[in-house]
């Protein structure tokens, strides 16, 4: 039989302790740090017990690349490339992982894109790889400044999607994240998403776990399917290829592995529940408005919702925490009460008041906006004038920039 | 004026350390128990291209972040930004709050009559400070340019103490940094300049201080009164 070994309570060559990791982020003490996003990256990254990173160092995300570069010259990280290419890095991404190691990577916007085709191939491999998407715009003419739609791209992948507000969250749910991805049950990718420049630029205050302590290792003989084994169906990549539909086992995995990662997403929801708390978080939802936001939208409502108060307007507030799994009830019960639903966006499609509208009863409650496009910035200022111009009250006329 | 929260917007150009300066302004109101939030916004790192960034410092927490289109207090780095239009809007000082300061690094006047009776009409203050100048004279480099910003922000609207400057310019300055490669180039390029990294933030801080100083005396002889606080203790 073999033998039961437990990780937890001995140190790594680094003389940091292999933590519980619910005891880690839930009870250890927390150090307030005033860092950018892309050092709290970094920080994150150092707690994480993480094999592999690979990186194509390209702005705007560039300082998480190069510190977690520095991370691994101070002997934190396992293993560190650089890729040629977006879509290079994410098959680098997936070799580590079939090889069985906990593989980190950075993408953002164009890179996102180029890379497309490696994520449902994560997915379908069940490789529990994240990636940080530090989201900017795709779009020509070309910008660097933070536009979320990639993110509309990344939801039908069958990788798990979650949405940082803050660089806080961020901190926590890298790490969190992982143990998500890691369950034998879901052992999926996860797209770890936040606005570029409004995260990884922004210096704020985080609190950091102790930096003596790490996450447990990833144990690959945790994964449902059998690493790196090319004779063994259903992730038998090479050699008479299933693509062919050759054989009955390789029919077989085709009418129902899709099927299967989807429900892989479905099972990792009460793990997602558990470890940051909720897939959305709730305020006074009893109001007949409500803003109904995620990333860095969640924060410009917040603002506004101080603004609208002020004027004597009450307004509720759903963040939306996770996007796949997508919290369909969750946000059926918390909208219940609303009569006005506001979906500010950072993209032009407005993707999240669609996915809103096809869930919720009596979709004409959604107002659609307001969005900002191509890098700009969503001033609070015009979440209120949306508002009071859809409730019927006079707003003052906004002369800012672009106007 | 008290108010729960100052914006402020720092128009430069790439390589003035405009990102640099609103860092240190955070850090030094974080330090001073403020709550507070940096950011830039720029391009391509190209120098002498328009790069701005933003300090929001107040007294309960900042969520809002991002561009800041309707600021309290528009510092100007270079004054390429005016005259060549080097702005992320015309004119530059789109946006501005009604008693608002408008702070120009330049020893000449750049604004036209225009300008100057618009700004007169939403009672923004105007300050001109030699800033360049200043930073050659007392840091030996142009290098130095963005202290003087930062002295002056800090010594008209007191938001930030010379203590938690002096500590933020540590932090800052006094210990290896890593960021991109443009800034980290920069970085070395001032490190050159000073014989030792305590010459460097000796000279940085003097330079702080010399535009605090001027930058004071003129929001005292001109009562303007634009501060962080709790308008309602204030009241």
């Amino acid at each position: 039989m073999a033998e039961i070994k437990s990780h937890i309570g001995t140190q790594n060559k680094k003389g940091q302790t292999y933590t519980d990791a619910w005891k880690m982020m839930n009870e250890a003490p927390r150090n307030p740090s005033f860092y950018t996003g892309s050092e709290v990256i970094k920080e994150a990254l150092r707690r994480a017990s993480c094999d592999v990173m690979i990186a194509y160092p390209i702005t705007p995300q560039s300082e998480a690349a190069a510190l977690i570069g520095e991370l691994f010259a101070e002997g934190y990280i396992g293993d560190y490339f650089r890729g040629e290419s977006e879509f290079a890095v994410m098959s680098q991404c997936a070799g580590a992982a079939f090889g069985g190691a906990r593989v980190f990577t950075t993408t953002a916007g164009p890179g996102t894109m180029r890379a497309m085709e490696n994520f449902p191939m994560w997915a379908g491999a069940r490789l529990p790889i994240q990636m940080i998407v530090t989201c900017r715009g795709i779009n020509s003419p070309l910008s660097i400044q933070p536009d979320t739609i990639e993110i509309s791209y990344l939801l039908n992948t069958g990788m798990l999607v979650w949405h940082a507000e803050t660089a806080q969250d961020f901190f926590d749910w890298i790490l969190k994240g992982f143990m998500v991805s890691e369950e034998p049950e879901v052992h999926l990718p996860l797209a770890l998403c936040c606005d570029g420049f409004f995260v990884t630029h922004t210096k704020d205050v985080v609190n950091l776990t102790p930096a003596d302590m790490c996450l447990p290792p990833y144990d690959p003989y945790r994964s449902p399917v059998p690493c790196m084994d090319m004779e063994c169906p259903p992730v038998r990549m090479m050699r008479d290829p299933f693509i062919m539909k050759s054989n009955y086992i390789s029919y077989a995995t085709h009418a129902s592995w899709q099927q299967e990662i989807w429900a892989a997403v479905e099972r990792s929801r009460k793990h997602t529940i558990k470890w940051i708390n909720g897939l959305i978080e709730t305020e006074n939802t009893d109001a007949e408005v409500v803003i109904v936001a995620s990333g860095t939208a969640v924060s410009q409502g917040r603002e506004a919702i101080r603004l609208l108060e002020d004027e004597g307007v009450r307004c509720g507030l759903v963040k939306v925490k996770s996007l796949r799994p997508w919290p369909g009830e969750e946000i059926r019960e918390a909208t219940k009460n609303a009569r006005h639903i506001f979906v500010p966006e950072f993209n032009v499609t407005g993707w999240l008041a669609k996915e809103i509208k096809a869930t919720i009863p009596n979709s004409e409650r959604v107002h659609a906006g307001p969005h900002v496009c191509g890098g700009m910035t969503m001033p609070p200022e015009i979440i209120v004038s949306e508002i009071k111009t859809a409730l019927g009250l006079r707003s003052e006329s906004l002369a800012g920039r672009g106007s | 004026m008290i108010k729960k929260r100052i914006n402020i917007r720092m128009s430069g150009l790439g390589g003035q350390g405009a990102v640099t300066a609103a860092h240190v302004m955070a850090m030094a109101a974080n330090r001073d128990g403020k709550f507070s939030i940096s950011n830039p916004f720029f391009g391509a790192e190209k120098r002498m291209a328009p790069a701005e960034s933003y300090c929001r410092i107040g007294i309960e927490r900042i969520y809002d972040r991002g561009e800041l289109v309707f600021p309290d207090v528009i510092e100007v780095f270079h004054p390429q930004v005016i005259t060549m239009g080097k702005s992320y809007t015309m004119p530059f000082y789109s946006g501005v709050k009604e008693g608002g300061v408008v702070i120009i690094n330049s020893a000449q006047p750049l604004l036209s009559e225009e300008d100057i009776n618009r700004l007169k009409d939403l009672n923004v203050a105007l300050f001109y400070i030699a800033g360049t100048e200043l930073a050659i004279e007392v840091a030996g480099t142009e290098l130095s340019t963005n202290m003087s910003m930062i002295g002056s922000v800090a010594g008209i609207t007191k938001c930030v103490s010379m203590e938690a400057l002096d500590g933020a310019l540590q932090e800052r300055f006094g210990k290896k940094f890593v960021a991109s490669g443009g800034t980290a180039s920069l970085d070395e390029a001032i490190k050159k300049k000073f014989a030792k990294k305590e010459m460097l933030l000796a000279k940085n801080l003097a330079t702080v201080k010399a535009a605090y100083e001027i930058a004071s005396e003129w929001a005292d002889k001109n009562k303007i009164e634009l501060r962080v606080g709790n308008p309602a203790v204030a009241a």
